[in-house]
């Protein structure tokens, strides 16, 4: 239980190896944990018991007593004084309606958002007489569609968790009930039952592992969905419950009392003490067995439920998503809260116009004598209600629905997307959360996961030297380097691993020769220097590596002959060309992140003794005998391969006496058990030993990027996107995979942690130096960090992080300082300590303005917190749009943080995608998600909305252009119905289709010429510049709309002689330039014309006169009389030539200037878009070309002479189980030790060895 | 190993839509299109502005105010008696033939019939000759509802402020008035005459009316706006209709008589005309004019230059930017970058 965590207050600097602590630690938790650390507890000393601290432990279970969990004292008050067990069933509940709750849950929920409750406001106005001006459905049936369409989505949602709930609720599992195991639903267990689960069952609840058919009361399980980690993690009981919890009876009479945390998210911690008997056990995370996890390969298990339903680990994780919001959503509400400022004020322009109006007129008229004797000041404040109800329509109420279904349908197509699906995998793109499409379009800062994301994280032995010859490279069995080669086929080994590739055919025919010894004693190091640990499946081995590296070089031993078979706490066997032998192993020397090596000591069979040793290359030269060979020309070997940015390992052996060995392995048991600094005892041994030895070869693996990573990163640098990667990993191999994955180059300086605190202290003291204080927020430092010309790159531990930021500095000194005793020092502010939290929010500006200068940054050795804190230290800073990808559970955070989330999907049931917002299969996808469908959906939103905009500005503020003819009275200019209707029928469907499917140029050309992302970064097509031209645009057509008709009509007659100048044929001439104008300058904003936007735009006109000449015939008059008032105004006006070549010119006239100044702004400023879009043809077929003459070509990996020498993950081996002898069976994978690239066989038991 | 062949069950679909390669035109503004385009549509527009000039220069119209407010106006004396039945007589001379068709409007300027609440102050189903709503006016016909208590029928502001002058035309012929003929039918529109506006199914249509009254501006009850022609009594009044289809904007004419019949069926001979006007209806308290029309029209309808000459300018601005894109284009003609 005790983590390791840094212990800064001896060194200066952090310790890049290892990560700062722990994640999610309250500062309780560090405040308690940072005192219980201060006597380093012995290592394999007796644990002292457990103190419980009351606060802690308030969770009671009491095994196989449903009632105790009842008593008053478990109650929890709920609803004034009704009260209820603090214990939740395990049923679980994720959906959000029942059928009586849902219309009225759903109407709340609909109209807490400000647009849907302003049209309910609007709608009330509208009932009160005396201002209503449009009749009460020209509101209600547009607020009627916009809630039903929205409430049937939340309904179908809805259903789906419904059933989803119902199918988990209904799972059955088997409860000791009365004494006997009986079948039950997972929704009746409660806490405290006890369970019995079978192999490759759920498991129903947080349980405590009581007992299981295996030895030992070992349980496997899968932790794929709570951590996406596919490996097997091991689970243990405790032994007294192992040993007398076997069958039914026992466990009925279990009666056990088991105090614990209360339930919280963290699935890498849980405390507790178990008192059965009068005696107490601790318990801990090894113990428990989560929800959400499989049983594997084993036969059945027993446990006790502790946490149930909506208390465990699994569930409460599964806590509020955060709600994000795209900048154009905020930027839409602004919009939006603009538009009611300017309705507000030309309402109440129009009303006072009013006021005056009937003063000078309106009260002098008989004719308009309304019987009231209102004066004209509560006239025209009535006159302002009206004209609100009249000018609604500025805010347009179908927006939000429209934007919801363009958003929709982008995901949809992001879902359909053909080259972002994985065949290998079968997975498609999916996009989980539907309303942040744009945002991808607008990105400019991506943070990354290393492993899993970048990396395949599988390990390929690629190459070796070998007593200074170097192999590797595709070549014949004479030893005939080829340009192509093709894979060594292993028939000739039966217990060869299939999937191993390697090209080099001179070395299978030297080790099959037998001739050579080097070759020999390389492989055969290669199969026993290790802690892997090994299956027997079927006659297949499988094997368990901690890291891995280590997999991979068993792994190619094994296929060289030289097969690792079994081992036994001090003897490994292993198959030899065909050969068995066991050597019995003295000593392991494991490996650990300050030694960089690990050996094992080994008896021959013929009694030889002899050390093997491996690790990194500085480490190995530095002991290697003076007499050793083949120095220099592994060295150059090594050279080369790390300049392939491959990971090497040095290996060598030496003969050792059995005088002595003997002598060595005294102080060895010496160092073992000694009290006090075992870890630097058993170095120093270990150190004695490990010397003078003689040089083999090398190894060489290559850490496997993902298909196109290099190519995606050079891309999306391309389209300005900054690429940050943040990784748990070592510093070393984070900045080889920067290399490799060509994010950093050897054209860049490298800034280390030190460099960065040193500029930032200097800064911070000229800061601190500068006499107005006050002025030093406006005043930003706006000179450089960094003054040399040349890119600059960043690499950064997660220690000099903290450091850096600041975080939690002054806490955990102050804890140091009392746990010293120690008074604090004088108050004079150090350089490295901040004085403020100003001074700590400069810091981290300055920060981020150093980092955001670099053309890459490597965050290396951070927690998942502190990834999220950088991510939201950019968003905060630098007020960009930032996005997160990784496959982990590590990742969460992070991708919680970002305003957009990508998971990495592939295996089923990972944390990273649940908690995402975009997943799927391959890093590369990423380039297609950003640049092809990011800047489509970012393109055709704005488009959507500035189009949106304008069109209904165009449309109401004919109303107010005529409100200035009659009287200021708030008369409208168009018929209600049109009113009702034009939102939805007339004019929305092809601007949806525009939103829809509208490309400038295809996903090629987009692909091909990055910088056309650039506009979204900026925010250049939907911003207020663009509002206000949509706004003026409006203006402009609404004042052509309305005079033209004005001009035409004023004082003129029909060819009949009858008076066309009726209002009625007014509104219909002005509704029918509007449907023209507005269907006509969508099709010039229409750059991608599919047969669908020409159905929609003639559709939508037809539809207008469709409908228009219906309500005008005179059938629907006779049926409702007051309703449909316009009789025959359609037909009359519209078969005036006169009126026609009045809509004809008003068309014209607010077409052609738009259409002029466009020709004319492309012409004088074409953007990349247009340019692109000029020499489409060409370079499409270009393109076309390109495609059938060359093969994608091999991307050119890094140039650098750059070591990597190192070729270990970060996690320690199985050193300590393989001596401990408890179990000679597979551990479990530490938390954060990615799978190994050895198969699985997770249905099959695994076998004793 | 040997599960090569995996059920692609999540592959998406492979076709145009889903992969957004629907065929599509993708058309730009290109010089090649927007310059002839320009000028095509420019022509275009010049010419039918040069059609509607001409044909509107043709048109003749004979205007004649007579609301009185100047002292010389004969109808100075009925200006200011309000409801009193008053006649005038304004003369005047047309020096060519007046080419028939001619229409006979009278015209209202700076009268509101657009105003919201005058507007809506009307009963359609009152008018479709409902004899429910002759007993139960419609809320919207406030003031113009009940009159001490008996409903108004036709009910509304519309109505009530019908237009109530009436004219005869007299050619002077050798000092002798000779009776221009006017014809009152088929002034209103089709639709109106014959769906929108009904007279209730009873016979004779007075008793229909019993129990209502008539709006308080009007002289007679509506069943009596002519009582000789049945079919032009009622709500199915020419002039009724023709006042009840409101106006757009607050200067509006409205159609009163044809010239079709007699002498006059080819128009108006060159010679002196004698207007009789008998002046009922008040204009002077809220700065109204009274005039009347005489007009023929064209297939274009009425006289107005204003389209005419809009076309006429929009065609030649279409013209001139078409010559200032193609200067602007030569300048920056886009250099063969990628």
């Amino acid at each position: 239980m005790s983590r390791r965590r840094v212990n800064s207050s001896g060194s200066l600097h952090p310790d890049d190896e290892v990560m700062p602590y722990s994640d999610d630690e309250t500062d309780d938790e560090l405040d308690a944990s940072s005192e219980e650390e201060e006597p380093e507890a012995p290592p394999g000393a007796p644990q002292p018991p457990v103190e419980v601290k009351p606060s802690e432990m308030g969770w009671k279970v009491k095994a196989n007593d449903r009632p105790y969990h009842h008593l008053p004292e478990f109650q929890k008050k709920v609803f004034l004084c009704f009260k209820k067990s603090r214990y939740s069933g395990n049923a679980i509940k994720t959906y959000k309606y029942n059928v009586l709750t849902f219309i009225p849950l759903n109407l709340y929920e609909q109209f807490k958002r400000v647009a849907n409750l302003y049209f309910l406001a609007l709608l009330i106005l509208q009932i009160i007489p005396d201002i209503s001006t449009l009749p009460w459905y020209t509101t209600l049936i547009p607020l009627v569609v916009v809630l039903g369409v929205t409430a049937i989505k939340d309904l179908v949602d809805d259903l789906a968790r419904h059933k989803m709930d119902k199918e988990i609720n209904n799972r059955k599992c088997e409860v000791l009930l009365d004494g006997r195991f009986q079948e039950s639903k997972w929704r009746d267990i409660q806490v405290g039952d006890v369970v019995h689960l079978r192999k490759n069952d759920f498991i129903p609840a947080d349980i405590l592992l009581l007992s299981s058919s295996d030895p030992n009361s070992l349980c496997y399980v899968e932790t794929a969905e709570l951590d996406g980690e596919t490996n097997l993690k091991f689970k243990m009981g405790l032994r007294v419950t192992d040993e007398r919890l076997q069958h039914e009876r026992q466990l009925a009479e279990f009666n056990a009392l088991i105090e614990c945390e209360e339930p919280n998210n963290r699935l890498d911690k849980f405390v507790g003490t178990m008192l059965w008997d009068r005696e107490r056990y601790p318990l801990d995370l090894d113990n428990m067995l989560l929800r959400g996890c499989k049983i594997r390969n084993t036969e059945h298990c027993h446990g006790l439920v502790i946490f149930a339903g909506a208390d465990t680990k699994i569930m409460k994780n599964s806590g509020k998503t955060r709600f994000k919001r795209t900048k154009i959503d905020e930027l839409m509400n602004y919009m939006v809260y603009t538009i009611f400022v300017l309705l507000i004020l030309v309402a109440a322009g129009l009303a006072i116009g009013h006021t005056f109006w009937y003063e000078e007129i309106g009260s002098k008229a008989w004719y308009l004598f309304d019987g009231k004797n209102h004066n004209s000041s509560y006239r025209g404040f009535l006159s302002f209600w009206g004209y609100i109800i009249v000018l609604n329509t500025m805010v347009p109420i179908s927006l939000y629905v429209s934007v919801e279904v363009i958003r929709l349908g982008q995901s949809k197509f992001i879902n359909w997307d053909l080259q972002m699906y994985y065949a290998e995998k079968d997975t498609p793109a999916k996009a989980r959360t539907t309303t942040l499409n744009e945002q991808l379009g607008q990105i400019e800062y991506i943070f990354s996961d290393k492993t899993g994301t970048l990396t395949q994280n599988i390990m390929q032995f690629k190459k070796c030297t070998i007593a200074g010859r170097t192999y590797g490279d595709p070549t014949t069995a004479e030893g005939v380097t080829l340009d192509r080669g093709r894979p060594v086929d292993w028939s000739w080994n039966q217990q060869a691993d299939k999937k191993f590739d390697f090209m080099d055919h001179s070395l299978v025919s030297c080790v099959r020769s037998k001739k050579d010894k080097d070759v020999s004693e390389f492989f055969k190091l290669l199969s026993l220097c290790h802690t892997v640990m090994v299956d027997n499946k079927d006659g297949e081995l499988v094997y368990q590596a901690a890291s891995p590296d280590e997999g991979a070089l068993v792994t190619a031993a094994r296929n060289f002959g030289y097969v690792f078979l079994s081992r036994t706490q001090d003897t490994i066997t292993i198959n030899e060309m065909d050969q068995e032998s066991t050597y019995e192993m003295l000593a392991l020397l494991d490996f650990n992140s300050d030694r960089k090596r690990m050996s094992i000591i080994l008896k021959f069979p013929d009694g030889r003794i002899r050390l093997y040793c491996k690790g990194a290359d500085t480490v190995i030269y530095e002991r290697l005998s003076p007499d050793s060979r083949h120095k220099e020309t592994t060295q150059a070997a090594l050279d080369i391969f790390a300049n392939a940015t491959l990971r090497t390992l040095c290996l060598c052996y030496k003969d050792i006496s059995a005088a002595e060995y003997d002598a060595w392995s005294r102080k060895h048991k010496e160092a073992q058990v000694s009290m006090s600094e075992r870890d630097v005892a058993l170095d120093r041994v270990y150190e004695q030993i490990e010397s003078n030895l003689l040089l083999i070869g090398a190894t060489a693996i290559e850490d496997k990027l993902q298909d196109g990573v290099p190519e995606t990163i050079a891309k999306l640098a391309k389209a300005d996107i900054k690429i940050w990667v943040l990784t748990g990993d070592k510093k070393e191999t984070a900045e080889n995979i920067g290399y490799s994955c060509s994010l950093l180059t050897d054209d860049m300086a490298i800034h280390y942690g030190e460099d960065v605190n040193e500029k930032l202290r200097i800064r911070q003291t000229h800061r601190r130096n500068e006499p107005q204080s006050l002025n030093r927020r406006r005043k930003r430092p706006t000179e450089p960090f960094f003054n040399m010309p040349g890119k600059n790159a960043l690499v950064i531990t997660g220690g000099w992080l903290n450091e850096i930021l600041y975080e939690k500095k002054k806490k955990r000194r102050r804890l140091r300082l009392r746990r010293l005793g120690r008074r604090p020092p004088p108050a004079i502010p150090q350089d490295s300590q901040p004085m403020d939290d100003l001074e700590k929010e400069l810091r981290q500006i300055d920060f981020v303005d150093m980092a955001c200068e670099c053309e890459a940054v490597i965050c290396c050795r951070v927690t998942p917190k502190q990834k999220a804190n950088v991510v939201s230290l950019v968003k905060k800073y630098k007020k960009a749009v930032t996005l997160s990808i990784g496959d982990g559970a590590n990742d969460v955070n992070m991708i919680k943080t970002a305003d957009i989330g990508v998971g990495l999907s592939g295996q089923e049931g990972m944390q990273a995608v649940m908690s995402s917002d975009y997943a799927f299969a391959q890093f590369r996808f990423l380039q297609r998600l950003l640049l092809v469908h990011g800047r489509w959906s970012y393109i055709r939103m704005c488009k959507f909305l500035r189009y949106f905009f304008f069109k209904n500005f165009a449309f109401t503020l004919v109303h107010f252009w005529y409100s200035f003819f009659s009287g200021y009275s708030s008369q409208i200019a168009y018929e209600n119905w049109f009113i009702t209707l034009y939102n939805l029928c007339y004019s929305s469907l092809p601007v949806l289709l525009v939103g829809l499917l509208d490309q400038d140029v295809n996903d090629k050309l987009s692909l091909k010429f990055p910088k056309l992302y650039l506009p979204g970064q900026k925010g250049a097509l939907f911003n207020y510049r663009n509002f206000f031209i949509s706004l003026f645009h409006g203006i402009f057509v609404s004042l052509i709309i309305f005079f033209i008709p004005y001009g035409a009509f004023l004082q003129t007659m029909g060819q009949d002689g009858e008076a066309p100048s009726d209002y009625q044929s007014l509104a219909v001439v002005t509704a029918s330039t509007l449907i023209f104008t507005v269907n006509l300058q969508i099709s010039l904003d229409t750059s991608y014309w599919t047969f669908v936007n020409c159905f929609a735009v003639l559709g939508s006109i037809a539809i207008y006169f469709g409908i228009v000449f219906d309500i005008h015939s005179a059938g629907i008059h006779v049926i409702f009389p007051s309703v449909f008032t316009f009789t025959g105004a359609a037909s009359n006006a519209l078969r005036q030539p006169y009126l026609w070549l009045t809509i004809i010119l008003s068309v014209g006239i607010s077409l052609l200037p738009v259409i002029c100044i466009q020709f004319l702004h492309k012409t004088i400023w074409p953007s990349v878009g247009d340019k692109v879009h000029r020499n489409r043809k060409k370079y499409e077929m270009e393109m076309e070309e390109e495609e059938r003459k060359t093969k994608p070509p091999t991307f050119d990996r890094g140039r650098r002479s750059r070591r990597s020498a190192y070729a270990f993950s970060h996690s320690r081996g199985y050193a300590d189980l393989i001596a401990s002898g408890r179990s000679i069976r597979r551990r479990p994978t530490p938390v954060g030790a990615p799978p190994g690239s050895i198969r699985e066989a997770p249905q099959r038991e695994a076998e004793n060895i | 190993m040997v599960k090569e062949v995996k059920e692609l069950v999540n592959r998406p679909d492979n076709t145009a839509y889903t992969q957004q390669r629907l065929p599509a035109w993708q058309p730009m503004l290109s010089a090649g299109i927007v310059i002839p385009g320009f000028v095509s549509i420019g022509l275009v527009f010049i010419g039918i502005g040069v059609a509607l000039f001409v044909t509107s220069q043709s048109i003749q119209v004979l205007e004649i105010d007579y609301t009185g407010v100047e002292q010389s106006s004969p109808c100075f004396k009925c200006s200011d008696q309000t409801g009193k039945k008053c006649d005038c007589v304004m003369n005047f001379d047309i020096d060519s033939l007046f080419k028939g068709p001619v229409f006979f409007y009278y015209g209202l300027s700076n009268y509101f019939q657009n105003q919201r609440k005058y507007s809506v102050s009307i009963d359609y189903n009152q008018l479709t000759g409902d004899l429910d709503y002759f007993t139960n006016p419609d809320d919207a016909c406030f003031p113009f509802q009940n009159d001490r208590n008996k409903p108004i029928v036709p009910c509304g502001a519309i109505a009530n402020s019908m237009f109530n002058d009436t004219f005869q035309l007299f050619q002077l012929v050798n000092g002798q008035k000779k009776e221009v003929p006017l014809d009152g039918k088929g002034i209103a529109w089709w639709t109106d005459y014959n769906t929108k506006y009904r007279n209730p199914s009873v016979t004779p249509l007075r008793n229909a009316f019993n129990g209502t009254v008539k709006p308080p501006s009007w002289p007679q009850a509506a069943y009596e706006l002519d009582t000789k022609d049945t079919s032009n009594n009622g709500f199915i009044n020419q002039d009724f209709l023709v006042w009840m289809r409101t106006a757009a904007l607050p200067d509006f004419r409205k159609l009163y008589r044809r010239i079709t019949e007699g002498d006059y069926a080819s128009g108006l001979p060159a010679g002196n005309y004698s207007l009789q006007i008998a002046y009922n209806y008040p204009v002077l308290s809220f700065d109204g004019r009274k005039k009347v029309v005489f007009s023929n029209v064209s297939w274009m309808g009425g006289k107005n230059e204003f389209l005419g000459i809009a076309y006429l300018v929009i065609g030649s601005l279409c013209v001139l930017m078409s010559i200032v894109m193609l200067i602007v284009y030569a300048k920056f003609k886009f250099p063969e970058e990628d």
